[in-house]
């Protein structure tokens, strides 16, 4: 499991592909908003918390085709599957390089975002620590709706089809917390429902996705 | 004599061809009787005037579009259970009537919505949670038409259904913490005195249980249509 964890994580950084992608695509979403909205620093503040959340959301879907679809092409799904290890094993340890590659960059650049954002000053830490709880249960997902969709081919739409609605729950929680902290209210409940579905996901969603994996591979 | 044995399509196809006929009087009846009775038979809302009557198919189009979704949830677990093809088509076919429920529920909803909250759209909890439900559907209708081999697509679509249920249900309770609503309280319970006044209840009972029996043999139809589909590809397979 260590062993296809640190493989998953040489593929991406080396490859350059998924590693820089969510992060460029983090950025230039962040950059956009205020030519789309204007320059008006008072109302960027407000929507900031949105705009982090949302663009680090879609940042991350744009990179969960490259969890199952490369290795399913080239047959190392197959050899994996075979291997002693359980599916959900082999699911959960790629959801884990996902989020490492995606989710904490992601995390670490929101911060320098936010304050092109003019994001309060209190929310900083939050923001954080939100998006450092929720972005491994967008991960987890989103590898179950990879593992959904491997055998179609350009499955890249219906994959986001299938995984934004399950997404919803995550960004309100994750959202909420951020706007409660720049309201000056207790973000701490809904951070602690945040908590709560990342646990439930990451120790649950390995299992749905070796199901859906098990299903495709035969 | 068991229920399962209706899991054989050959017995599901004559069970379901002699009930449709039968069904379909008691629905047609039902719904003449509930929907002619609501709309001319009880009186305006002394608020409301003549726009409460869009309750007569705004109650039960949603009701049906939760409902719908659930018992997707049964057949998709009998299927991956049991492997009972007659109980993963009859999900397959129900998505499609719970899709159009949910757009009928949003769609009354709004036209009622224009005239009393002064706007077709608000993003009330409840109004979300039914768009949720809309693009839920839609990705297990579009999983559906995306795979080509029928098991694997049965087998994806109800591991889909299985954990869509649960972000659904999550979806529901997630969108009450982020903004409270304008939409009104239940209409109808079973347990609590709460609901809406006997001259509407009358006839919007009525008006559910065609809403109920029209979904039943809109899902029989579909059901009988898939299996058809399936022996008409299997014949074909066999001639080339």
């Amino acid at each position: 499991m260590l062993a296809l964890f640190t493989r998953d994580l040489k593929l991406a950084f080396r490859s350059g592909g998924g590693f820089g992608l969510a992060l460029a695509f983090f950025l230039i979403v962040v950059m956009f908003v205020p030519f789309g909205v204007g320059s008006d620093l008072t109302l960027l503040a407000r929507i900031a918390p949105g705009i982090l959340w949302i663009g680090a959301l879609l940042a991350c879907l744009l990179s969960l085709d490259r969890i199952f679809q490369l290795d399913h092409e080239d047959g190392t799904l197959d050899v994996l599957a075979t291997s002693p290890l359980p599916l959900s094993g082999i699911t959960a340890a790629k959801a884990t390089a996902h989020w490492v590659t995606t989710g904490l960059p992601l995390t670490l650049a929101a911060i320098p975002l936010g304050y092109l954002l003019n994001l309060p000053e209190p929310a900083y830490i939050w923001l954080f620590a939100s998006l450092a709880i929720g972005t491994p249960a967008l991960s987890f997902i989103g590898a179950f709706g990879a593992a959904v969709t491997v055998g179609i081919k350009r499955g890249g739409l219906l994959l986001s089809l299938l995984v934004l609605p399950l997404y919803i729950p995550t960004l309100i929680f994750g959202a909420v917390s951020v706007i409660k902290s720049v309201d000056g209210l207790n973000p701490l409940p809904s951070l602690i429902l945040l908590a709560g579905l990342t646990l439930f996901s990451v120790v649950l969603m390995p299992f749905a996705s070796a199901l859906a994996l098990k299903a495709n591979l035969n | 004599m068991s229920f399962w044995e209706y899991a054989n399509p050959v017995k599901f196809m004559g069970l379901s061809g002699r009930l449709i006929p039968v069904l379909s009087v008691l629905t047609a009846l039902s719904l003449a009787v509930g929907i002619l009775w609501g709309f001319f038979g009880t009186p305006d809302d002394y608020k409301q005037g003549s726009t409460v009557k869009i309750i007569f198919l705004h109650v039960p189009s949603a009701m049906i579009a939760i409902n719908a979704w659930i018992m997707m949830m049964v057949t998709s677990l009998v299927w991956l259970i049991r492997r009972h093809h007659v109980s993963a088509l009859a999900a397959k076919a129900a998505a499609p009537i719970g899709l159009t429920m949910t757009l009928i529920a949003l769609g009354t909803g709004a036209i009622w919505g224009k005239p009393m909250w002064g706007t077709y759209w608000a993003w009330d909890p409840r109004l979300t949670s039914f768009m949720i439900l809309a693009v839920f559907y839609l990705g297990y209708i579009a999983l559906w038409n995306a795979i080509e081999d029928t098991d694997v697509a049965a087998d994806l679509t109800s591991i889909l259904c299985m954990v869509g249920s649960v972000f659904a249900l999550l979806s529901r309770y997630a969108v009450n913490f982020w903004n409270q609503g304008l939409h009104q309280g239940a209409s109808l319970s079973l347990d609590k005195e709460e609901h809406v006044d006997n001259a509407f209840y009358f006839p919007l009972l009525v008006c559910i249980a065609g809403f109920v029996l029209l979904f039943v043999i809109l899902v029989l139809i579909r059901t009988r249509t898939e299996i058809r589909l399936r022996r008409a590809a299997s014949l074909q397979a066999r001639n080339t």
